[in-house]
């Protein structure tokens, strides 16, 4: 649902850096969007396309880099992989979890010229 | 979009504020010399240009995220103690709201942003509380964003040692991501929405820090199971609090003040 404004804060960054790195157009943007974000990947690429229209980055490409989610496992004392906030551990069943990784939306690369 | 000062939502509105987002206006969050509304888009000479290759590394929401760290800021160096109340429509925000302002306005400074994509009755709500509220509408905005509430601040000036209360608008998902600088995020759950909603809308509550079940007054005639609603909050932040109140009958109602107290104690110390 809020694709689109996260969309608006990917052609800030863009728009800051083409200043201080002295670009003018973007080909590609490479994003980094972790599976506990709660982003959308399709809702994502779609507005990714709306919101670029007329802007540096007009036709870019996107590719999106997933994360897969990280948790720490209180009872086991270690780092277990999960795909959604509410999993319990897959070792011992516990919801003792607190998210340490796979949560992050980050703009990671541009090509650029 | 104005790409000027970064406000993703150009029909929002707040009221009592003349600010109008045109591109090349003077802009004062300190940026006003990066006027990116003047064609970057269609410079491209061909023939002369090569690619290459920029490492950024930095988050989508970095833009908001620094207008919420500036909020922040000002709300500590104010001894203002900031509030975002998020839940779905309905869930009886404001409600809450009223009731909680006339139960503590003697003791407590206290004021309210409301936002909501249209019109300024929640903030008339308010407003005959006797309290100061300012409304935002943020049109077809489905949040409000760390930008539109250092505008508000602008325009409402909370008093100094005083509680902000920012009534989020009605939308279990999106406002999650955007801060606005607060201190905690609290989550309004009413019980006709069903026990379920924690899970289904993870990230939500995920991001607050405490959850109110409200219209517990409701319950004897509900199929509503309180222990796992709260058990299925804890699966997806275990640390989240959890009171029940009704904000029409009352009940309840003392644990949350309780907690607003000691809270804004501790916001003084800086914890
Ligand atoms: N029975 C009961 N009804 C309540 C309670 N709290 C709120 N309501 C009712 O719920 C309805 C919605 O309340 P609001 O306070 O407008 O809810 P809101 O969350 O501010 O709504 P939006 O701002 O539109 O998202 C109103 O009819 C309230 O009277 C409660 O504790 N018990
Ligand atoms: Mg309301
Ligand atoms: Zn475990």
């Amino acid at each position: 649902m809020h694709e689109m404004s996260l969309n608006e804060g990917v052609l800030q960054v863009l728009q800051d850096h083409a200043k201080s790195q002295g670009f003018e157009r973007v080909k590609t943007v490479w994003l980094e969007i972790g599976e506990l974000s709660g982003v959308e990947i399709e809702a994502m690429r779609f507005g990714f396309d709306v919101v670029m229209k007329g802007s540096l980055a007009d036709g870019a490409k996107l590719e999106i880099i997933r994360v897969p989610g990280q948790a720490w496992c209180m009872p086991c004392e270690k780092s277990v992989q999960v795909t959604q906030l509410f999993e319990a551990c897959p070792d011992c069943g516990s919801y003792q979890l607190q998210v340490t990784g796979g949560d992050q939306m980050q703009i990671k690369e541009l090509e650029v010229e | 979009m104005c790409t000027v000062c970064g406000c993703g939502e150009g029909e929002t509105q707040i009221e009592g504020h003349e600010h109008s987002h045109e591109h090349g206006h003077h802009h004062h969050h300190g940026d006003a010399d990066h006027d990116y509304g003047k064609g970057a888009a269609h410079a491209h000479a061909p023939g002369l240009s090569q690619s290459r290759m920029v490492q950024i590394e930095e988050g989508i929401l970095s833009k908001n995220n620094e207008y919420a760290a500036a909020n922040r800021r000002w709300f500590s160096e104010h001894g203002v103690l900031a509030l975002n109340l998020v839940s779905s429509p309905g869930s009886g925000k404001t409600t809450l709201l009223t009731r909680s302002i006339n139960d503590l306005k003697s003791e407590l400074r206290l004021s309210v942003i409301e936002g909501d994509q249209q019109t300024a009755n929640d903030a008339e709500r308010i407003r005959e509380t006797g309290v100061k509220a300012l409304q935002i509408n943020t049109g077809k905005g489905c949040h409000l964003d760390g930008h539109m509430v250092g505008h508000a601040l602008e325009t409402l000036k909370p008093e100094d040692d005083s509680i902000l209360f920012i009534e989020n608008v009605g939308n279990l998902v999106c406002p999650a991501a955007f801060d606005l600088g607060e201190a905690h995020k609290v989550a309004i759950l009413s019980v006709t929405e069903g026990e379920d909603k924690p899970i289904k809308y993870p990230d939500m509550f995920h991001a607050a820090d405490l959850m109110l079940l409200n219209k517990i007054d409701l319950l004897p005639y509900l199929q509503f199971d309180v222990e796992k609603c709260i058990e299925y909050a804890r699966r997806v932040n275990p640390k989240i609090k959890v009171m029940q109140v009704s904000a029409t009958s009352g009940e309840g109602m003392d644990n949350w003040y309780q907690w607003l107290r000691a809270t804004k104690q501790l916001s003084m110390i800086g914890v």
